[in-house]
Order: C-alpha cells, then structure tokens, then sequence
C-alpha cells in the first residue's frame, strides 16, 4: 500500500549542509555514511557540561554506545562539542528529532550526523585551540570562555 | 559549501520550510500535493477550494485515474483528520463521474480487506469511517451501510476468535456513529435499532478483568477512568436521546448539498468479515484518559462532557494529527493549534489531556516518550500567554492525584517533569507542595518530589539542586553524587586487605598486566576460608572489593575514565567473576562504592552486561536481594532492571535476525542453482552452501540458548515477586494489618509494570509461566495482576 510524500516528510533527520574538511574520502562517500549513521555531533554545549549530563539527556531516545567530550587541542580541557554514538540508527534519528533543538544545562544544543568519529575529531580545529567559531565570535558568552579569541586580542 | 553547521543557524530542525519553492514536475506529484494540501490555510474558502480541486481532478481522471483513485484511498486510510474534506471531495468527484464513484468504493473495499488481513487495524476503522461519511455525500446508499454494519455485528456471535476481535468490529460501527448516526436512522431506524440492543447486550456480557491494569488513576474521582467501548456507548446513547444532534464535526457536503443530492448512489457489496486466523494481532483494549472538565477551564469555551459525541470526536482528531505529524514536532504543534473549530473548544486544555493520556497510556504509550516532551515544549513555545499555565495546572492536578496514580505513571509523569524542567531553568512552585514535607519520605508525594529532584540532578548537578529549592526541602535533595572509598586513608588500614589496595593501585599505575594483578590479588585473605589448602579457586569475596574498589576509585573521575577502566582490565574482571556468587558480589561492590551516584551504578551495570562481566539474572538477584531491599522502592532500580531485560530482549533479536538472514541466504543460493544447471557453479555453490548450513546450525544454537537466558530471566524476576509478595501478605493476615502498604502498592505495581513494559516478549513464555508460577494457589492479589494480563490479548 502506498504512502504519501507529505506523510514521508522527516525533516529533523535529514542530513545538513555541513561537511567535515578533514574527511578522508570524497563528498558522495562522507553522504553515503552520514545517510547511514548512528552517530551525532552535539554543539554549542557550555564548557562545564559534563559527560553524565549528556548520558541522561541523549539516554532518552535511547541506549547510548558512547559519548567522547570535544577537547581543547592544547588545554585538553572541555571546548563546548561532543560526539554521542547509539547503538542503533533509529535511537540517534530519534535524538535528532527530539533532543536536537532543546535545552541541555540551559543552552540550546545542535545536533548534526557525523560520518563516525576518528581519533583526533575529539579536538577543536580553531587555531588557539578550541572549536573555530569561538575563535570569531564578537559576543560575550561565560559558559564559553567569554568573548571569542579575536576580541581578547 | 558552508563549512559551518547550517543547523546552528535557524531554531534547530525543519530547514527544509524555508526553500520549500520547488515545484514537484511530475504532474502525478503535483497531484498527490495538491489532493494532501486541500484543507490546509488558504485564501479561499474550504468550499471554493475544493470545487475547484474538484474540477481539475475531473478533467484529470481520462489519463490519470489509477493515480487519483490510489491518492485518494491513501489519504482516506493516512489523513483520518480531514476524513470530512476528503469525503466531501469524493463526493463531488462522485456527483461529476457516477463510475469514478463506483471504482473509488470498489478501491476502498479492497483497501479494507487488506488492512484487515495485515493486521492494520487502526487503518482499517478510518476507512470504515470514510466509508459511512461517503453516505453524507451520497456517494453511499444508506441500507448498504447498514447491511456492512450488521455483518461486523454478527462476529460477536462467533464461537471461537478472542473477546478483542468482537472489540474491534463493535468498535468501528460504534466510532462511524458520530459521523453517520443520523442518516442511517434516519432511513433505516428499525435496523438500527437493532444493532444498538445488540452492541448493548455484547458489551453487558464482555469480560472486563483487563481494565485495572490499563487505568492510570485507581480512583474513581474526580473522573472515573472508563474502558473505551462503555465510554463510546454511552456518548452514542447520549447522542441518540439528543436526536442525533452533533455540532462539532466539521461537514463541507453540506454547502454542496443540492450538488451531491442529484448524485446516484452506490451500494456497498457484500462485506463478510475476514475470519479469525492465529496470524492476527488485534488492538489492545483501552481506557479513557480524563483529567479535565468543565470546572477546569476557567473562562472561555465550555469543555464538552466526558460523555458527549463532541468530546469523543475531539480527542480522536487530536490523536489522529499526532499520528500524522509526530516526527515533526513544529509542524505537529501548529496543525494541534490549528485544530477546525478550536474557537469553540478550550483547545488547549484538550490538547494537554490528549498528550498525557498518551503519555501515560498502559501498557505503552503510541510514541517515544521524549517526543511528548519536546511536543509540549514547542507548544509552549507557540502559545506562551496561555499554554504554560494550562500545563502548570495539569502538573498541579496530577501531584495532587499522586497517591492513587499508577507507579507505571507515576514514572512517566517524573520523568517528563523533570525534563521539561530542565527546560525552563527548574522554575517551579515548590512552596505549593511543601505539604509533602509533613508526610513520610516513602508517600507518594514526598517519593515523587525525591524521585524529580534526582533526575534533575542528572540533567544539571547537585549545587543547582540545592540552590533551585527552599530550604525546608532538604530532606528530599538527592545526596550529592560522590565515591565512598572503603580504603580512603590509614584510618581504614585496620581493614583485611587494605595493604594490597594500595599494591594494586601502585599496580595500575605502573600499568601492570592483568596477569600480574590477579598474582597480587592472590595475597588478599579470604574470609570464607577456614584454612588455606584449597588457594585461589573458591570464591573470593574480599578481593573483588579490593580489586574493584580500588579500580572505580582510581577511575571515579567520570564515566569514560570508568569505562576504560573496565575495559583495561576486562580479564581480572571476569575471572573474579566466574562464578554466579562472584557476579553478585561485583554488583554489590559497584553497589557499595557509588550508593551516592545511582547514575553511574546504572551505566556501569549497563557496561558489564555488555562485556559479559555480569549476565542479566545475576542483575536481577540483585536487585530482589536482601541487600537491596531499603532501595527496593527507587526509581533508579527499576530503570536498571527494565534496561537489563530490554538487552536481553535484544540480545535475542538480534542473533534471530542472523538467523533469518543466513536461512534467506541459503534460500537463495538453493534457488540460484536451480536455475543455473552449471556443473562446476553447481559445485561451488554446494560447498558454500555447507558452509552456509553449519553457520545456520550454529546461530539455531545460539537463538535456543539466547531464549533459555531469557525464559530464565523472566522466570527469576517473577518468583522472586512471588515470594516477596506472598510473603509480605501471611505476614500481614497474621498480624491482622492492612497489606495495602505504599510498598506493596509499589511492588504490585512494580509486577505489573513487568508485563506491561514486555508483554510481546512475555507472550511466548505463557505456557511455562501458567504451570509453573501463576497456578491456582497463588495468592489470588498477586494472580489477579497474571490474569489482567491474559485478558490484554483475549
């Protein structure tokens, strides 16, 4: 029996626009796998946001294989991101759907597919070491550091 | 390409609303949208809308008929929520093209017998109901309505089949009522008439012993918690008395009417119902969720009664957009919000009893329970002057029924709350219920409050806790979640074997292997021992505290560090644990180290099921132990025993699905060689195929012994239910007390959540389960919660 195209709609799972840089492999290869993934980025986390709590918030859509802490590359402290990995595709389309959007330690996190994490994803990519868009930003932000690293130049 | 998360721009999810200006090019595309979106906001009216449709469907139906026909049946079948649109469109079409009429009617009957054989129940009752509105478009002579009505009534004769198949027929004819009562009586009342007494005597004579199982509240005030086809009677009778008057369905044939009164109508064939077959999986039955009236909403629209047509159509509509839109909770907010006639409904109130009795509906409820979360907060968002407040009332309403509220529900209930707390940066009225304050921690209100604060501990951390309630609230703030190391510091060196903690840990730190560890755990005494001539191989008790103590300590820092830890050491672990004593003594030692931080008990059980440190039963011992029993009663226990039971259900889900795929496999090659007739392939694919078969045979191993672990799980769980429950009831009989304690309505309930959260699983093990624990001289309370469930499915 048919289904229609309306009812089809999932927008929350589709995959984004991002693209990760350090890919090893061609853009239609990183799709394929985001296509299939059961793993997620989580950003805009505060620098405080602990392992645990991500534990419970991403428990609710289901059981959660593992989650690594996004690291600053130099301090090897917190930097705001994480990767949470599911055991099964339709617990992290559930996340997507659910818990992408909503408050985690009063902040709005994002959730996006990732291609799988690789040793080395678990660090910010900015150039002092955190993740780039704190290297840019003009606001204040306490959980995030303060004011992004060109201002405190 | 951005190299930024396009997601961290726009409010997080639906991207795809904004460049929705992609016309579709098909033109079968262009057609499925333009039938899908007649209804929704427009510029014109309704009526106009689908005139126009209408016509161009028309002028369509010579090259795309199949098409349109297979459109609209979907949408008959998908789109329950504007059954009205949708009718009066076929009706129009109808009056246009007499035998598009007669093939959509054919089409739909077909539909019909397929959703009933693939066991598509819901499905099936929305095109019953389409089917009877076709009658208000005259698109369906009345008696041939009738007549299907009839034979769906005549399987409560049947002799064999269960009591839910009668259910479901019953239910259909009683649910297209609202819609069609008054033109069927209207033409056909001595007919009628009868069909009513008929459903009338069924449901006097039905068995009801399912219904406490399904309610969510035990009491019968403020409102009575209804099974679902009493309810719907009495709201069909309420109707009949008014004369079949019902106001609130929306009906844009009427506009049409001196249109589609020309029409020629068509009768229905014959419809025998299907018959009964092992292979089919009815609906379970249902109760009423109420918590509102019309003493709730306090100004504005009155709230139609619990037992008016109106208040059964509502609700139905309400469910039948979450169905739709669920996925889609933007989208589902504002469809809930847009709901045809909301100006004469306290809508919201509606819209927040519909979601928590789904919520709350038993055994489970229809979706994920984050997404009513997450819906609830997108509708907050879309009505913030007026949907919070409805919500805080109903939180009020629901802590105020706490006492006689399903522990099932009661954890949904703690659970939600406290995530939609975390939400809106815990504001709450506490000072409201510092009336749990004077009560004992194990009541209800004071457990519930306990329960909420300790989930939003894990969402946030202790000092917020803390600082977000009053002060005369400290009793039931959750202990911050810190290690109790058993060897802290010297004053604990008067222990057995606190020197070889500090051997291991030196140990660890100059990464030792696992073989060098067990070496230096062979010097811990062993305090089951009287001598030591048989050295090392009894169970140990002493040094899996020592190991293990020490290694969580080292490893407390978070659940990575824990984690690795485990994995590091994985070997020591499992042969400290190789015995079914020493898989206990590991629970209570992680037990013991973090009873501050049920969190981290909870993940670190979770990771030592899945390294096969520990197997499922040994966890469910556990928790029934002596041991356990002043933590019996907490959340946390029961969040890890249902995880537990869970994996095991998947485990074995998972090696049926190897299973199946290898035997598809060898299907296949079987196939594949019959049609090839080569010899040298021929011998190729016979050695693949013994290959095949040995690998099949194995996983047929696996499955069998996957399923013993799980029978054996179920069996543990449910005797030891048995025996602390039979126990505490002798104990209360000869002591002359009232058995109806707080803990004995949290075990019994506790029992019941275990069929309810697994029933499909539980089903294949009933035979055993009647013979051998549920029999005739267990205490009747504890049988009637084994006999509630049976009459889930009969």
């Amino acid at each position: 029996m048919s289904i229609l195209n309306a009812l089809r709609s999932d927008s929350y799972v589709d995959i984004s626009q991002y693209r990760d840089q350090h890919f090893k492999g061609n853009r239609y290869e990183q799709e394929k796998l985001l296509k299939l993934s059961c793993s997620l980025y989580v950003g805009n986390l505060s620098f405080y946001t602990t392992e645990e709590q991500v534990y419970e918030l991403f428990s609710k859509s289901g059981d959660v294989k593992r989650i690594v802490m996004g690291l600053d590359k130099v301090k090897k402290t917190a930097c705001g991101f994480c990767f949470v990995e599911y055991y099964t595709r339709a617990d992290s389309e559930h996340a997507m759907r659910f818990v992408n959007g909503t408050r985690l330690d009063d902040r709005i996190i994002r959730t996006d597919w990732d291609a799988g994490f690789k040793e080395g994803r678990q660090y910010g990519r900015g150039k002092s070491g955190g993740q780039v868009r704190d290297e840019y930003r003009q606001d204040y932000d306490p959980a995030r550091g303060g004011y992004g690293k060109i201002i405190k130049k | 390409m951005s190299r930024r998360r396009h997601s961290d721009e726009n409010d997080g999810g639906q991207p795809h609303k904004r460049r929705r200006t992609s016309e579709p090019i098909e033109i079968e595309d262009r057609l499925e949208s333009l039938i899908c979106r007649v209804g929704e906001k427009s510029t014109s009216s309704l009526e106009s809308n689908l005139e126009g449709l209408a016509g161009v469907l028309e002028a369509d139906l010579p090259n795309y008929k199949n098409k349109i026909l297979r459109i609209l049946c979907t949408v008959a079948r998908l789109l329950p929520e504007k059954l009205t649109v949708y009718s009066t469109l076929v009706g129009l079409l109808n009056a246009r093209n007499y035998n598009f009429g007669g093939e959509f009617v054919e089409s739909m009957i077909r539909q019909l017998k397929e959703t009933l054989k693939s066991n598509l129940y819901d499905e099936a009752l929305y095109l019953v109901r389409f089917l009877s509105d076709l009658v208000n478009c005259h698109v369906i002579a009345a008696p041939s309505m009738v007549a299907m009505f009839e034979n769906f009534i005549s399987v409560v004769q049947e002799q064999d089949g269960p009591q839910v198949r009668c259910d479901w027929y019953v239910y259909a004819v009683l649910s297209s009522l609202p819609w069609v009562g008054k033109e069927l009586y209207e033409k056909k009342d001595v007919e009628m008439e009868r069909i009513l007494n008929q459903i009338e005597s069924y449901l006097k004579r039905r068995q009801k012993i399912h219904v406490p199982m399904l309610q969510v509240w035990t009491a019968e005030k403020p409102h009575p918690q209804e099974e679902y086809l009493d309810c719907l009677f009495a709201q069909v009778q309420k109707m009949k008395k008014d004369r079949w008057q019902e106001r609130h369905i929306l009906r844009p044939y009427i506009a049409f009417d001196s249109v589609l009164c020309e029409a020629l109508q068509h009768n229905l064939p014959p419809f025998t119902p299907p018959p009964h077959s092992e292979d089919a999986v009815y609906p379970m039955p249902k109760v009423i969720f109420r918590m509102f009236d019309y003493t709730d909403a306090p100004e504005g629209p009155v709230m139609p009664g619990s037992h008016s047509v109106e208040r059964f159509v509502i609700e139905e509509n309400l469910h039948c957009i979450i169905k739709s839109h669920w996925r889609e909770r933007k989208t589902c907010a504002a469809q809930l919000l847009s709901y045809p006639g909301k100006n004469k409904i306290p809508l919201n109130y509606h819209i927040v009893e519909v979601i928590f009795g789904e919520l709350f509906q038993l055994p489970q409820p229809p979706h994920i329970d984050v997404m009513y979360t997450t819906l609830l907060i997108e509708l907050c968002k879309l009505q913030p002057g007026s949907l919070p407040q409805v919500l805080a009332q109903a939180t009020e309403m629901m802590y105020m029924r706490l006492d006689t509220m399903n522990t099932t529900c009661i954890d949904r209930f703690l659970n939600w709350f406290s995530h939609h707390l975390s939400n809106f940066q815990f504001r709450w009225s506490w000072d409201d219920w510092s009336d749990c304050l004077t009560q004992d921690l194990d009541k209800p209100k004071p457990k519930f409050v306990k329960e909420v604060l300790e989930k939003s501990m894990r969402l946030s951390y202790h000092q917020r806790i803390v600082d977000i309630v009053p002060a005369n609230f400290s009793a039931l703030i959750p202990a911050n979640p810190i290690f109790v190391y058993k060897y802290m510091d010297e004053s604990s060196s008067s222990l057995p074997g606190y020197p070889v903690t500090i051997a291991i840990s030196n140990a660890i730190i100059n990464r030792s292997s696992n073989d060098e560890i067990l070496t230096i755990l062979k010097d811990v005494p062993n305090p089951n021992q009287e001598d030591d001539d048989d050295e090392g191989d009894s169970f140990n008790p002493l040094k899996i505290d020592v190991f293990l103590q020490t290694l969580l300590h080292m490893a407390a820092k978070s659940f990575s560090h824990s984690f690795s830890a485990l994995a590091k050491f994985h070997e020591v672990l499992k042969s400290l644990t190789d015995s079914d004593e020493g898989k206990l003594h590991i629970l209570r030692v992680v037990y013991e180290a973090w009873r501050n931080h049920p969190q981290m008990i909870s993940v670190l059980i979770d990771k030592m099921i899945r390294t096969q440190i520990v197997d499922c039963a040994a966890v469910a011992n556990w928790i029934f132990s002596p041991d356990m029993a002043h933590d019996f009663t907490r959340f946390y226990v029961w969040e890890i025993l249902h995880s537990t039971v869970r994996k095991m259900n998947k485990h074995v889900q998972k090696i049926q699905k190897e299973l199946e795929t290898a035997k598809e496999k060898l299907e296949k090659q079987h196939s594949r060689k019959k049609d090839s007739g080569d010899e040298e392939e021929d011998k190729n694919s016979d050695e693949e195929d013994g290959l095949l078969e040995e690998q099949i045979e194995r996983l047929q191993e696996k499955v069998e012994s996957a399923q013993s672990e799980q029978k054996n799980l179920f069996l543990v769980i449910f005797q030891r239910f048995i025996m602390m429950l039979t126990e505490h009831l002798v104990r209360c009989e000869t002591g002359g007390v009232d058995f109806n304690t707080p803990w004995y309505k949290n075990c019994i309930e506790r029992l019941q959540q275990i069929f309810l959260m697994h029933h499909q699983t539980i089903q294949q093990y009933m035979v055993t389960l009647e013979n051998l624990l549920f029999t005739a001289e267990l205490d009747h309370h504890i049988l009637a919660v084994y006999q509630q469930f049976c009459a889930l499915q009969m």
